[in-house]
């Protein structure tokens, strides 16, 4: 984000003089800017005032004001009753595996796709698209049908497994247009140096597209955290499942008052609030890069 | 013409070898990095692909085996409201993911670009752009969990408190038609908007500030500039908004299945929601796969129709140039 900030700002110092003419249009624009940004950020504040009230703070002083004093027995309740702990845990677990493997696949994929150059690697790519872009739907009850008769049903690893490979389709066909143009000097100096083509690929593409390579992580890893149809068919029981699905399968439960309720879209909220803070420049670099691919 | 350039073209183009010079065996060997790769797809992607067309032709329950009923699960989609039900609703699901969202982003991405960004400074700028981002980054069912709270039915419901303020009784906002439906599209435009600003404002940098400045000493006003200079310039970035959005709202399924659960009375039903409860609450698995099939070729046919647009806009710009 800062780079782009610096390209903005780059611009605005070099007009400096219209910096300071502001004329009552302009403030009318940037009010109108405003007003959207606080009524796209009213949902995130309603759940958090909340969150902190007991029922009685609630009910008797709405859900606009400030708690009046700090209650957290609406999230204590509702963490301890999902075991929110482990439901990070899992949510990690599956994220953090299927983006390694992704990356992995992807890059042995776009290797032989995009240096390699195999033949029909038009049609290669086009087939790893649509598998990105059907609708799960269309796999979800032969899938279902296949874990459960190889035991794999209400396990981490059938999910981490399917996500693996819908990932990797997108990585496959992001990676090979990037691998396609890579410095071909380069790959001839590490042949002339005796390199095979294992050797090649680990010592010289590898840390080269390196920056590629961990923004598709991050952004596997975010995708997969967020999922919810798959997880939710196949993480049964209460042991096994990620953050959002034990959150949704708690709504309209007898224990869910209206500030527990509250306090489950919280908890929901604040791990991928975590990685926006953590990820925020890699995220907006990545997002620009994959729309104009 | 153009088809003359691309010939043209592509006779300049090296020859089709890899990147790293042969010196023993052929490229054949590059099909071994394929291998796990493509294991993969055609186990997790390819066999049930091919299995859920089979199922259509089927009827089943998910135990023993599959019973052969040639055409009766596509015959019976014509005469299902449900289905049709669940299609319009996909239309009400692209208005909110794709239309309002694209028209809201161009805007604030033009404003925030112009006239905030110019005129107040680039912090100010990228502060406001990461806020509309926000939504973006929540999952789907949590998002769907958050704007469920705030129209949770009855007199706590935040929203109901907010209106019996000015006097106006509790709505049961999610128990009836149209406000169920309107509460689903609140939800998909809030996490939609930040993406189209934030691909629409990255792709502003490509204007030259001065183009502006020289529209408006020309007496251009905002709107004229908005629509000659910038809609013109990010013209592919709308593209790729566009199809990518269209795709994400035909498979819709999270808010539905936390919010509305399709009620009241199957109004919001989405396709992807109306397959799972055939194949899982109603154990319908051959007509669940009808549907997903349906939801399948629908997806694909918007895909390749976009796609193909886009290359022969992109190819008629180019012999223009």
């Amino acid at each position: 984000m800062s780079a782009t900030t610096v390209i903005v700002s780059g611009k605005a110092a070099k007009g400096r003089g219209g910096m300071t003419r502001k004329r009552g249009i302009d403030w009318l624009m940037l009010a109108l800017v405003v007003v959207g940004a606080l009524l796209v950020i009213a949902p995130f504040y309603l759940v958090l005032v909340n969150s902190f009230k007991s029922p009685v703070d609630y009910a008797t002083s709405g859900p606009l004001a400030l708690p009046q004093e700090l209650d957290f027995s609406g999230i204590v309740k509702f963490w301890e009753r999902v075991n929110f702990p482990q439901k990070v845990w899992n949510s990690i677990l599956i994220s953090g595996v299927v983006a390694v493997l992704a990356v992995l696949i992807s890059m042995l994929n776009a290797f032989a796709i995009g240096i390699g150059r195999v033949r029909g690697r038009t049609w290669i790519v086009l087939l790893f698209l649509l598998a990105n872009l059907l609708p799960q739907e269309a796999l979800l009850y032969p899938l279902y049908y296949m874990f459960k008769s190889v035991g794999l049903y209400d396990n981490v690893w059938s999910v981490i497994i399917i996500f693996t490979v819908i990932q990797a389709a997108f990585g496959t066909y992001l990676l090979s247009s990037v691998y396609g143009t890579f410095p071909k000097e380069v790959l001839e100096a590490a042949s002339l140096d005796g390199a095979n083509r294992w050797q090649i690929l680990w010592r010289v593409i590898f840390p080269i597209s390196r920056p590629t390579l961990s923004v598709l992580l991050i952004f596997f890893f975010i995708w997969t955290w967020n999922e919810f149809l798959i997880p939710l068919t196949f993480l049964a029981s209460n042991a096994n499942q990620t953050v959002p699905v034990a959150i949704s399968v708690l709504q309209g439960d007898r224990l869910m008052d209206v500030t527990t309720t509250s306090a489950s879209a919280l908890l929901g909220i604040i791990p991928t609030l975590i990685f926006f803070l953590i990820f925020q420049r890699t995220l907006t670099r990545g997002i620009t890069a994959g729309a104009v691919k | 013409m153009s088809r003359d350039t691309r010939t043209g073209r592509r006779t300049v183009l090296p020859p089709e070898q890899p990147s790293i010079p042969q010196r023993t065996g052929g490229t054949g060997a590059y099909w071994l990095y394929l291998l796990p790769g493509f294991v993969l797809l055609l186990v997790i992607v390819i066999v049930p692909l091919v299995w859920n067309v089979y199922l259509t032709f089927t009827k089943w329950r998910g135990v023993r085996s599959p019973e052969f009923i040639g055409l009766e699960n596509w015959q019976k989609l014509f005469t299902d409201e449900a289905f049709w039900t669940s299609f319009t609703n996909s239309v009400w699901m692209i208005i909110a993911m794709v239309v309002v969202p694209t028209v809201i982003g161009l805007i604030v991405a033009a404003l925030l670009f112009d006239v905030v960004g110019r005129k107040f400074g680039g912090r100010v700028g990228s502060f406001l752009r990461a806020t509309y981002y926000l939504p973006q980054i929540l999952p789907i069912a949590v998002a769907g969990i958050v704007i469920g709270w705030i129209v949770r039915p009855g007199d706590d419901g935040a929203l109901n408190q907010i209106l019996n303020w000015f006097g106006i009784p509790a709505v049961d906002w999610l128990g009836q038609m149209p406000s169920a439906l309107i509460v689903l599209m609140v939800v998909m435009v809030w996490v939609q908007i930040g993406y189209p600003v934030v691909v629409f404002m990255a792709a502003l940098q490509r204007v030259d500030p001065e183009l502006y400045e020289a529209a408006e000493l020309d007496g251009a006003n905002w709107f004229q500039r908005f629509w000659a200079i910038t809609v013109s310039i990010i013209r592919p970035e709308i593209f790729v908004v566009t199809l990518t959005c269209t795709i994400a709202a035909l498979k819709v399924f999270g808010p539905v299945y936390i919010i509305t659960r399709g009620g009241p009375a199957g109004s919001t039903l989405v396709p992807a929601y109306y397959a799972y409860q055939e194949f899982f609450t109603k154990r319908n698995v051959g007509y669940g796969a009808t549907i997903a099939t349906v939801l399948t070729i629908v997806v694909v046919i918007v895909s390749v129709v976009f796609i193909r647009v886009q290359n022969s806009i992109e190819r008629k710009e180019r012999a223009g140039l």
